[in-house]
């Protein structure tokens, strides 16, 4: 059993290693993709465009949530007027950042982790190394940073969303008073507390979520069952680092140690 | 020095290649020669490591000893950079044609274009349409991989091989998996491909038949050595026992029919 513990251990370290080589070469395909915004235009349409139908959805329901949970608690302490800070505190702090991201994973993560283990098992990445070109810089590259850029962008929608799903229900049918739900949220969130925060960790997600997609992509064995192991593992291992990464960056922010 | 150890006239020479798989050597000290514009074929029985070779010669897996020499350079002493530059240089043509299955025919075959060169649209237009002229599907070049046949699929990636005029290809199985027309096609098209544009060719293959017709020079390699080597003609008449079973198809004799087991009676009374 130990010797079994061992070997887990060992591989896990190892594939962490082989990741840290790819993203270090993924990142180096920046002067290509700067070099061709088309390529990164293309991405940034499938991985984020795509994504903000669903986002806006789930924003608006999450709002709508939000304002519903929020207003049946703070009406006990009278407190109403408060429920467009909470809604947007909540959503630009935490839900945002992290529900967009779960979402990102499932529905772009797991896109890119199949369409590129798909492209290794048809050797079509091979075929393109043959022809000289650089399947990472080519195909990865653009598709990371897309990625990266796409996941503050959907973040913002889903906050935005929310936040008018949030107006929606408290001020249109809890009735909350108009003006208070919003002089109250703009008087109250901070630009560097609450937005940047937000983006920072909306940006963390991005990266680690696509890092993760491309490298499951790339590493997986190129048969059915080892592309559809692939994405399975990008869309559990993203939604964990999500959350453990959430975690220590709200502590790095907001904690007061 | 590289130089002075090729052969004269051989664009490709492979000289004492090692190659392990794990605890198994898929190549023990194999040397070929592959004399420049002519048709090489490497033949041998599945799971040789035929494929392997090609992947060896492309740089894309490196040997455990001994050294592959591409038009006087040492593939696997290269940069990064200089393999790149070496390889826009060689074709390859993959098993399954390794089309990118997101771009239609003509797209395709203009991308190691656009990749590589910087020529206006309407020129690589003209030159994309030349090259599927010459496998002859001009006409296909509006449709998308999958809406392809596996003949048509292999044409379009020889098309796309032959773009940027390389001075070699090398063919993955070219006549595996075609009907007898489409294997027609091919036979004749790696022919004229190779005599009109100058090319040397490699050509890794089972199928004894049709790569008698074409190939100028045949190699037979079993169990990591190469074991018979000649003319077509010559190999048929040769008497080694490995070379006669491969070319007549027997399927019993130095290569077994059994893969190893223990003995017959004693494990099924077992």
């Amino acid at each position: 059993m130990f010797h079994r513990l061992g070997e887990a251990t060992l591989n896990s370290f190892e594939k962490l290693g082989r990741g840290s080589w790819f993203l270090w070469f993924t990142l180096r395909g920046v002067f290509e993709v700067a070099a061709r915004p088309g390529l990164l235009g293309a991405q940034i349409y499938s991985v984020g465009v795509l994504t903000v139908m669903l986002i806006t959805v789930s924003g608006l329901f999450v709002g709508m949530v939000l304002a519903l949970q929020g207003y049946t608690i703070l009406s006990d302490f009278g407190a109403e007027e408060t429920l467009g800070v909470m809604v947007a505190a909540s959503l630009v702090r935490e839900l945002g950042p992290v529900v967009s991201a779960l979402l990102f994973a499932g529905r772009a993560g797991s896109a890119l982790t199949a369409e590129i283990g798909l492209m290794k098992a048809t050797e079509q990445l091979s075929g393109m190394e043959m022809m000289a070109v650089d399947p990472v810089k080519r195909i990865v590259a653009p598709r990371f940073f897309a990625g990266v850029v796409s996941m503050p962008l959907l973040a913002a929608i889903f906050s935005t969303v929310g936040i008018l799903g949030g107006h929606l229900v408290g001020v249109g049918m809890l009735g909350v008073d108009d003006g208070a739900f919003w002089s109250q949220m703009q008087a109250t969130l901070d630009y560097r507390d609450d937005i940047f925060n937000g983006v920072v960790k909306s940006l963390v997600f991005g990266f680690v979520i696509t890092w993760i997609a491309v490298f499951e992509g790339y590493d997986s064995l190129p048969t059915s069952e080892g592309v559809s192991r692939a994405t399975t593992r990008t869309v559990v291992h993203s939604a964990f680092a999500v959350l453990v990464l959430d975690f220590l960056l709200t502590a790095l922010m907001f904690g007061d140690f | 020095m590289d130089e002075a150890e090729s052969d004269a006239g051989c664009l490709v020479t492979v000289r004492n290649l090692v190659f392990r798989r794990g605890n198994r050597k898929i190549f023990d000290g194999v040397n070929l020669d592959f004399p420049q514009g002519k048709i090489t074929a490497i033949m041998g029985p599945s799971g040789t490591g035929k494929t392997t070779l090609l992947r060896l010669m492309g740089g894309q897996l490196r040997p455990d000893s001994g050294k592959i020499l591409v038009d006087g350079q040492n593939v696997h002493a290269l940069g990064n950079r200089d393999l790149y530059e070496l390889r826009k240089r060689m074709g390859m043509l993959f098993q399954s044609g390794a089309l990118l299955t997101d771009l239609n025919v003509f797209e395709n075959v203009a991308f190691p274009m656009r990749e590589h060169t910087r020529l206006p649209e309407s020129m690589i237009r003209t030159l994309v349409l030349m090259k599927l002229q010459a496998v002859g599907l001009r006409g296909a070049r509006n449709l998308m991989p999958a809406e392809l046949s596996g003949g048509m699929a292999r044409r379009v990636a020889l098309a796309r091989a032959i773009a940027l005029d390389p001075m070699m290809i090398m063919y993955d199985e070219p006549f595996s998996g075609q009907d007898p027309i489409s294997m027609g096609v091919v036979v004749k098209l790696i022919r004229e491909l190779n005599d009109s544009l100058g090319l040397t060719s490699i050509v890794v293959s089972h199928d004894v038949h049709e790569t008698n017709t074409i190939a100028d020079k045949i190699y037979i390699l079993s169990e990591g050595k190469v074991v018979g080597e000649g003319t077509p003609g010559s190999l048929i008449r040769s008497t080694s026992e490995r070379v006669q079973q491969f070319m007549t198809g027997a399927p019993d004799g130095p290569e077994r029919f059994h893969y190893e087991a223990p003995d017959y009676s004693g494990d099924l009374l077992a």
